[in-house]
């Protein structure tokens, strides 16, 4: 009860992020990140850095939770970025010592690719994490793929599949932590010892935990069966998705984005992003 | 002597998050030994909250804790050797069954404190005993057996380690009449037999008045009534105001009184004979 709020990402609010259509947002998403691999010079960029602030703003999500999701890819960027200096080469030399050759090209590159992944993981994240909630987008995902449903791919299962997944973690943590509590009071010890011994302290936590979960599973599936459910052929849904006005918006915003980005390419100079 | 002591204790969950609650305030308790303490109080008035902190699964948040005469906390890496005193049967324990056996699952807890093998045979034979364990079932498996057998089950693996003070949480909750007799009837014949120091979580208050030499009564994360049986049931207005409820003999009583027979405080059903016969 008190965890499926604060489970993943979601941040709680009412910005016209959160109020977008699911389906809306990951297909925006998905263009996004197209006009991010587009972008290859110093003018595209500074477009596509201007609207993740503008998507940022408008989500009204503090800069330090953004921050706090760049953290974990911290190393891939340093590392990424690195690579870029040190093994680029190019036309204009910048430092020469011994084996070391720096040349603005990989310097350029190097920024050029950190704002690419920053930008890539803060709007990626903007749309579909932080003002979406799981559920929600699985909903959008399931109506954005019912056309396969023609095709025989079990759409409607997976999806609710993944709903059920979704709705059940928190659940599941919670009685992990209870039944790990009912065996700290018996003595057990999860903390010390090496690998193989905290393993094996894990058992009486992991047996009850897949016991409770398979019961679980099957009183889901009676209490569904007596509310006479078949499966997605000709079932009505309670909250209809319907894309608004803001969503077209939206959408016409990321069009315009990436043929922003695909003009200043080609008519724009500056700094190239390229593979030297 | 206090077997548990716990001094100025508060109880924050979450704390410093939007979903911060305030689930223990100012609690000042000491339980004596030998005494059988009952806490009573509406769900959510932090029951579960007290228990946990007195074996050291959940850490205060402000306060101390003294188990048999020794800060819990003092030593955190000695936190496991407090819950060999202070044991806990958690609220619906059968939960945490998980051995091949039921011998194995009751065992869980002595092999924990390290002894030998005849040490934790014995043990095991003795708490099943007492918890109402038939000694035919120590070979089935803990998920072949009824609900009751389960509770009783779980009981025992804790009764097994032998603790000082035994603390339970709901013990007969969600069982039938003759499940929750099975239960209380082998807590009291262990208490008896060993004098071990009781502390029970109840919404019986049946059970309660005819067992317990001392109840408390939680509303809110404060304590709000502490004393006798007959101290805390005179106050029958003030128990039925929090949504508690009184034993159903002293709600008879209370009629009678209304009514012009007044038999004093009144509840306990063999008492409440006693005083009615006199009056004949
Ligand atoms: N793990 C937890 N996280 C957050 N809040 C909790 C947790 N456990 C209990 N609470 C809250 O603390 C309060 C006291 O709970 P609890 O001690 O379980 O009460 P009781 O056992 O009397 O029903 C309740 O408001 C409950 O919602
Ligand atoms: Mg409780």
């Amino acid at each position: 009860m008190k965890m499926d709020i604060t489970f993943g990402q979601y941040v709680e609010g009412n910005s016209i992020l959160h109020r977008l259509d699911p389906r809306a947002k990951l297909i925006i998403a998905i263009l996004y990140v197209v006009a991010i691999f587009l972008a290859n010079n110093v003018c595209s960029f500074a477009l596509i850095v201007a609207s993740a602030v503008l998507i940022t703003v408008l989500s009204g999500i503090s800069p330090r939770i953004i921050g706090r999701g760049i953290r974990p890819v911290l190393i891939l960027i340093v590392f990424t970025a690195v690579i870029n200096i040190f093994f680029v080469r190019g036309d204009h030399p910048l430092v020469s010592f011994y084996f070391i050759h720096i040349y603005r090209e990989g310097l350029v590159n190097a920024a050029f690719i950190i704002i690419r992944i920053v930008v890539l993981i803060v709007c990626t994240s903007l749309f579909l994490t932080y003002t979406t909630t799981p559920i929600a987008l699985t909903d959008g995902l399931e109506q954005l793929l019912a056309p396969l449903a023609k095709i025989k791919v079990p759409v409607h299962e997976f999806s609710m599949m993944m709903t059920i997944a979704l709705r059940f973690i928190p659940t599941l943590i919670e009685e992990t932590e209870k039944i790990m509590n009912a065996q700290k009071a018996r003595g057990a010890d999860f903390s010390s010892g090496g690998l193989i011994k905290r393993a094996r302290a894990l058992i009486p936590v992991l047996i009850p935990l897949f016991i409770s979960a398979f019961r679980r599973a099957s009183d889901l599936a009676t209490a569904m069966e007596c509310r006479c459910y078949t499966g997605g052929k000709g079932r009505t849904r309670m909250n209809v998705l319907r894309a608004g006005v803001k969503d077209f918006v939206f959408l016409f915003g990321v069009v315009a984005l990436g043929a922003g980005v695909v003009l200043l390419n080609k008519f724009a100079g500056g700094y190239r992003f390229g593979l030297y | 002597m206090a077997v548990v002591e716990l001094r100025g204790i508060n109880y924050i969950y979450n704390k410093n998050t939007p979903y911060e609650v305030h689930a223990l305030k100012d609690i000042d308790l000491e339980v004596k030994e030998g005494e059988i303490t009952g806490i009573i109080g509406h769900t959510g008035s932090g029951k579960s909250t007290l228990v946990q902190l007195i074996n050291g699964i959940l850490k205060p948040t402000e306060g101390q804790v003294f188990v048999d005469g020794s800060d819990i906390w003092k030593e955190p890496k000695k936190i496991r050797e407090v819950r060999f005193k202070a044991g806990v049967v958690m609220q619906y324990p059968e939960y945490q069954l998980f051995a091949e056996t039921v011998f194995d699952d009751i065992a869980f807890g002595p092999k924990n404190m390290g002894l030998s093998e005849e040490e934790i045979k014995s043990r095991v034979i003795a708490a099943s005993s007492f918890a109402n364990v038939s000694p035919d079932l120590m070979n089935r498996s803990p998920f072949d057996l009824s609900g009751g057998q389960k509770r009783r089950v779980a009981l025992a693996g804790v009764i097994a380690m032998d603790p000082k003070v035994l603390i339970l949480d709901e013990p007969a909750a969600g069982l039938d009449p003759g499940g929750r007799a099975d239960i209380l009837g082998g807590l009291k014949k262990y208490q008896r037999e060993k004098g071990t120091s009781v502390i029970i979580v109840s919404h019986s208050m049946e059970d309660m008045a005819n067992w317990c030499d001392r109840i408390l009564v939680l509303a809110d994360g404060k304590i709000i009534l502490d004393g006798t049986p007959d101290k805390v049931f005179s106050r029958f207005n003030d128990l039925i105001g929090l949504g508690l409820d009184v034993p159903q003999i002293t709600r008879v009583a209370a009629a009678l009184a209304r009514r012009g027979v007044d038999l004093g405080d009144v509840y306990t059903v063999g008492y409440a004979a006693d005083k009615i016969s006199e009056l004949f």
